[in-house]
């Protein structure tokens, strides 16, 4: 158990390529932190510098108040699951499990004891005396999730370990880790390139970009107040709708398509509003709404999600199967439920006042100057 | 990581071949990984398999079938018939000392080149695995010895041992050692086996090296993280993994010293002084081709075929038991 703290932590190539740029992340003791981003975004190099695989460039990684820059991977006191489980192929599951005890000189009952407990854990107790050669791909997964719980390390690091199960097993496993990790209560990275990996396992998610931190928060923080339109648009599925638009006064073009709202004259004229698919819902006669031509309809069973353009602007709605579709649907969404985003930083701007973060600002701010 | 796409039988650019391969039906109800393939005519396949047999036959069967043959006669060394001596050919070999000598030199011998070039070429293709910078330098530079013909390699032996000009025989001069190759006889044994295990390096150094890095990226770092002391995770993760390799090498080793060390031999012992050391192929050829006693080198050919049948035997049944293949 110990808590993780990576500082300014950056990973230069020879040639110079910068994979992670100067990443800070501070992991509480039993926290469960999941790095998402697309491929080359740096979280697996971020991990297998923790994970003492990579070297460090700069900055300093601390397991437990120790500064692990120059400390051995064996002697970090982690465990890693690996995304094709790296079991050794020659040892039995027993073996698998007790070698790394055995290397650490634990007593033989010890490593009895300890392997006997995270089989019963993971349903393995029948599988000890078979090589990884004659397991499926989910017992392989848990073989190696049994191997880096026997070490009772300080800390649990995943690298994408459940992308080579298939949709239905990846979705068990999931939950599976998950309760492990609560019970456990071990300090756990993992790192994903899947979004809802990431929203349903995290306690806290960081998002990285280009080897940059884009965003760290809590999944539903993240996915309610996105940072940037990079986050808007990884995090959710389906997409959050990022339309470019023209603000005059309170009145936002979505190119000749026009919604109202309160409040926006601190916005500038020109920027990007995101919309959530399931944020829109259909107009009432009256109400001011804007006009979508439906291109093709994705039935998911409990919703709906009719994809079709705004005035030539591409945008997405998840609408309830009973209503009936013609060729253009009338909707409308809470000024409320919009978000801005600069054109060109894609930063997320924040209006005024009304913004769900103010609260919590002024809070911080109070708390601050008290003390 | 992405899956590569698995081909399967079915797939559309093997059933669009036309010709003659369009004659042979996949079977479309087979979906492990198994390839049945059904030909039209039960011979078809033998008639694929006849050029192999037929190189195997002529160049294998057939001069074993008159080897055996030969050493049950004694042959005229002019040609003029043969007379058959039943087993005497065998027994002579066997009862003389000079026979019981070389066999004992030649298993020293093998055991040793065997062993000294495997563990070479190991630790070779380990470090040089390390390395990351210019390795492709380093593995051209330990490959391409294995571009010389043995004689070639013996010759080079023999000036690198030479009395006069030998760089090595003056290093070992300098610790006191007169080495005399072609005189003394445990001189001539190390001078051979240094030059034949030189020799055969770079084939072992090529087979490990692919083999170690057949060796998952992934595994090697789970044992960097569970174990601490590299020549532990050596001994006990890399080394069982090249066990497959280690014992293809093993076995082509063992043939290799036995019999493809003749050149090498040849250089070094030709034209020199009696007492030089000699493995059992050359006594073969020295009996067969200088001796002109044909049925005694067909015994001895004989007796040397069993002996690599029954070590190979050996190495199958007991060995190879305990590696374990992916």
């Amino acid at each position: 158990m110990a808590q993780i703290n990576i500082t300014n932590v950056s990973k230069i190539y020879a040639g110079g390529v910068e994979a992670v740029k100067s990443v800070s992340i501070d992991i509480a003791d039993g926290e469960f932190i999941v790095l998402v981003g697309p491929s080359g975004c740096g979280k697996s190099t971020l991990l297998r510098m923790v994970a003492g695989l990579e070297t460090i460039s700069k900055g300093t990684v601390e397991i437990g108040d120790r500064i692990v820059n120059d400390v051995e991977p064996a002697e970090r006191d982690i465990a890693m699951v690996f995304q094709n489980y790296a079991l050794y192929p020659h040892m039995t599951v027993y073996d698998n499990l007790a070698y790394g005890l055995k290397n650490r000189g634990t007593p033989k009952a010890e490593i009895d004891a300890r392997v006997a407990e995270a089989a019963r854990m993971l349903q393995l107790e029948q599988y000890l005396d078979r090589k990884p050669r004659a397991l499926s791909g989910g017992q392989r997964q848990r073989v190696a999730m049994g191997r880096a719980i026997v070490r009772k390390p300080a800390a649990f690091l995943f690298d994408e370990p459940l992308s080579n199960l298939d949709a239905k097993l990846r979705v068990s496993m999931r939950g599976e880790i998950k309760q492990l990790q609560k019970r456990l209560g071990t300090t756990s990275l993992y790192v994903t390139h899947d979004q809802l990996e990431a929203m349903t396992l995290a306690d806290r998610l960081v998002v990285l970009n280009g080897g940059e931190i884009e965003q760290i928060g809590r999944p539903l923080d993240v996915y309610h107040t996105p940072a940037s339109t990079f986050v808007a648009s990884f995090i959710g599925s389906p997409a959050m709708n990022l339309v470019r638009a023209n603000r005059e006064g309170n009145r936002l073009h979505l190119g000749s398509q026009i919604i109202e709202a309160d409040r926006l004259s601190s916005l500038p004229t020109d920027l990007t509003v995101g919309i959530r698919a399931e944020d829109l819902r259909l107009a009432n006669p009256g109400e001011q709404s804007l006009t979508l031509k439906i291109g093709y309809v994705e039935e998911l069973g409990a919703q709906r999600l009719v994809h079709g353009t705004i005035d030539g602007k591409q945008l997405t709605a998840a609408l309830s199967p009973e209503i009936e579709l013609g060729d253009t649907i009338a909707l409308t969404i809470a000024p409320s439920r919009l978000h801005f985003f600069d054109t060109t930083t894609g930063k997320r701007l924040v209006l005024a006042l009304d913004t769900p973060d103010t609260g919590r600002q002024a809070v911080n701010k109070l708390q601050a100057a008290i003390g | 990581m992405t899956h590569a796409p698995s081909l399967s039988p079915t797939s559309p650019a093997a059933t669009t071949t036309g010709g003659f391969f369009a004659r042979f039906r996949s079977a479309p109800s087979e979906p492990s990984f198994a390839k049945r393939v059904q030909f039209s005519s039960p011979y078809l396949p033998y008639l694929f398999l006849a050029p192999q047999m037929a190189i195997i036959f002529i160049f294998f069967y057939w001069p074993s079938v008159q080897a055996i043959q030969s050493s049950f006669y004694l042959e005229d060394p002019f040609g003029f018939g043969s007379t058959f001596v039943g087993t005497s050919n065998y027994t002579d070999v066997l009862k003389s000392g000079e026979y019981l000598g070389i066999a004992r030199f030649t298993a020293i011998f093998t055991a040793a080149v065997t062993f000294f070039s495997l563990a070479i070429g190991l630790l070779l293709a380990v470090k040089a695995d390390g390395v990351i910078r210019g390795n492709a330098t380093y593995k051209t530079l330990l490959i391409w010895v294995y571009a010389i013909a043995p004689p070639v390699a013996g010759l080079m032996g023999m000036m690198m041992f030479d009395q006069h000009i030998g760089p090595l025989v003056r290093f070992v001069g300098l610790f006191g050692w007169d080495m005399k190759v072609g005189l003394n006889y445990n001189d001539t044994a190390a001078a051979m086996i240094i030059v034949s295990v030189w020799k055969q390096i770079p084939y072992n150094f090529i087979f490990f090296l692919s083999g170690l890095q057949g060796i998952p990226v992934s595994v090697r770092e789970a044992a960097l993280m569970d174990c601490r002391s590299g020549f532990r995770r050596f001994w006990t993760v890399i080394l069982p993994l090249l066990a497959p390799t280690a014992f293809f090498l093993l076995i082509i080793n063992t043939t290799y010293a036995l019999f493809d060390t003749f050149g090498v031999i040849d250089v070094m012992v030709k034209d020199k002084a009696a007492n030089n050391p000699i493995t059992l192929v050359y006594k073969v050829y020295m009996d067969g081709f200088r001796g002109n006693d044909l049925g005694g080198s067909s015994a001895q050919s004989v007796i040397l075929m069993i002996i690599v049948f029954v070590l190979t035997i050996f190495q199958f049944r007991f060995i190879e038991r305990r590696v374990h293949y992916n």
